[in-house]
């Protein structure tokens, strides 16, 4: 050691995860959301991506059969929500700021004193932002990675982190796929490199193309989670003081 | 990106070690994972901006990076990934989603000033 230092510097082991304050807070709504029996399905993509329209037919055609709400965050506007909004199902808008990606606090805040009760079906939509909400776990049963026919079929190759950090993922704007001359295998390919095993759905949001489908299985997990929460005297209120 | 605000959450945990043993930090040692959406030479850029008028202004950044593992369900035990865009067994091939290690974002330990 250098002679004119007088102080010794020693290791000392921390080993905590620099996240941890999301995760607790992550883990508390999971916990919640057990209890209610809500299923929780985030939503991920680029900006454009066209993850608004996918999600306003899915809540129109969800709000039949579960009692469904969303959360929709953006960096401005509440544009989103307003649009959600026409599929008569409860939104409410998250308004970031500068913060590029939602975190599991905004969500636990969002849902304080205004969750429906007996929400068996909640959707989150991301900031529009392929890198940052990979972090940030947010409570969810089911994250969905969205990209669409025109952003190129070497996408997943592109962001492999946030394809891993997702479980279903759904090609949009299939009826633009002749246009740009989709490659429909060599994205397939993509995904599965980046993610095996990844389920992939293709749908357009805009003529319906795929869309029962999704449906179909979303129902399928869904269904599993709500079963055992809808019991004659019903669910627990989900914000009780 | 945001690695400023990683940063910061760092310094956090870091000067709260530094103030519950009352030691001085002068460096913190990080694992950070290839697909822990972190990139290593930007939180290192942010580093210095992040410690600015901190308890532990000055601290270095000690990034030890964490390779993807697998579990792969041929060769049965933990082999590394081929690559972040290839999640398969390095050694045989097999396509494997089970990611044993890589995702990593923790602070390991401080260094302090005896």
């Amino acid at each position: 050691m250098n002679e004119e230092k007088t102080t010794k510097t020693r290791l000392v082991e921390v080993r905590q995860k620099v996240l941890k304050q999301n995760d607790l807070v992550a883990r508390a709504l999971r916990e919640q959301f057990a209890t209610v029996g809500t299923f929780v399905v985030s939503l991920v993509s680029s900006p454009g991506s066209g993850k608004t329209a996918f999600l306003e037919r899915v809540l129109a055609m969800a709000r039949a059969k579960f009692n469904t709400a969303a959360l929709v965050g953006d960096l401005a506007t509440d544009n989103d929500a307003r649009r959600l909004a026409r599929s008569l199902v409860p939104v409410k808008q998250i308004v970031t700021g500068t913060v590029c990606h939602l975190e599991a606090e905004m969500v636990r805040a969002a849902l304080e004193g205004w969750a429906p009760d007996k929400l068996e079906l909640l959707f989150i939509e991301n900031v529009g932002n392929m890198v940052c909400p990979a972090s940030y776990d947010l409570g969810e049963d089911m994250r969905l990675v969205l990209m669409s026919v025109t952003e190129g079929e070497d996408k997943p190759l592109k962001y492999p982190t946030i394809f891993n950090t997702a479980d279903v993922a759904v090609i949009t704007k299939m009826d633009l796929a002749k246009a740009v001359e989709f490659d429909a295998a060599a994205t397939h390919r993509n995904i599965a490199a980046v993610r095996p095993g990844m389920r992939v759905f293709e749908v357009s949001a805009k003529n319906g193309v795929g869309m029962d489908q999704w449906m179909r299985f979303l129902d399928g997990r869904v269904g599993g989670k709500v079963q055992a929460e809808r019991r004659p005297e019903g669910g627990k209120i989900m914000n009780a003081e | 990106m945001h690695e400023l605000s990683i940063a910061l959450n760092i310094v956090d945990i870091a000067a709260e070690e530094g103030r519950r043993r009352g030691l001085r930090v002068t460096g913190v040692h990080v694992r950070l994972g290839a697909l822990s959406g972190v990139i290593k030479e930007a939180l290192e850029s942010a580093w210095d901006l992040a410690c600015d008028n901190s308890p532990i202004t000055g601290a270095r950044l000690v990034i030890t990076h964490v390779p993807i593992s697998v579990d792969c369900p041929v060769c049965r035990c933990e082999q590394p990934a081929e690559s972040i865009q290839q999640l398969c067994c390095g050694v045989c091939g097999t396509p494997a989603g089970g990611v044993v290690h890589g995702k990593e974002m923790e602070v390991t330990a401080v260094e302090v000033d005896e």
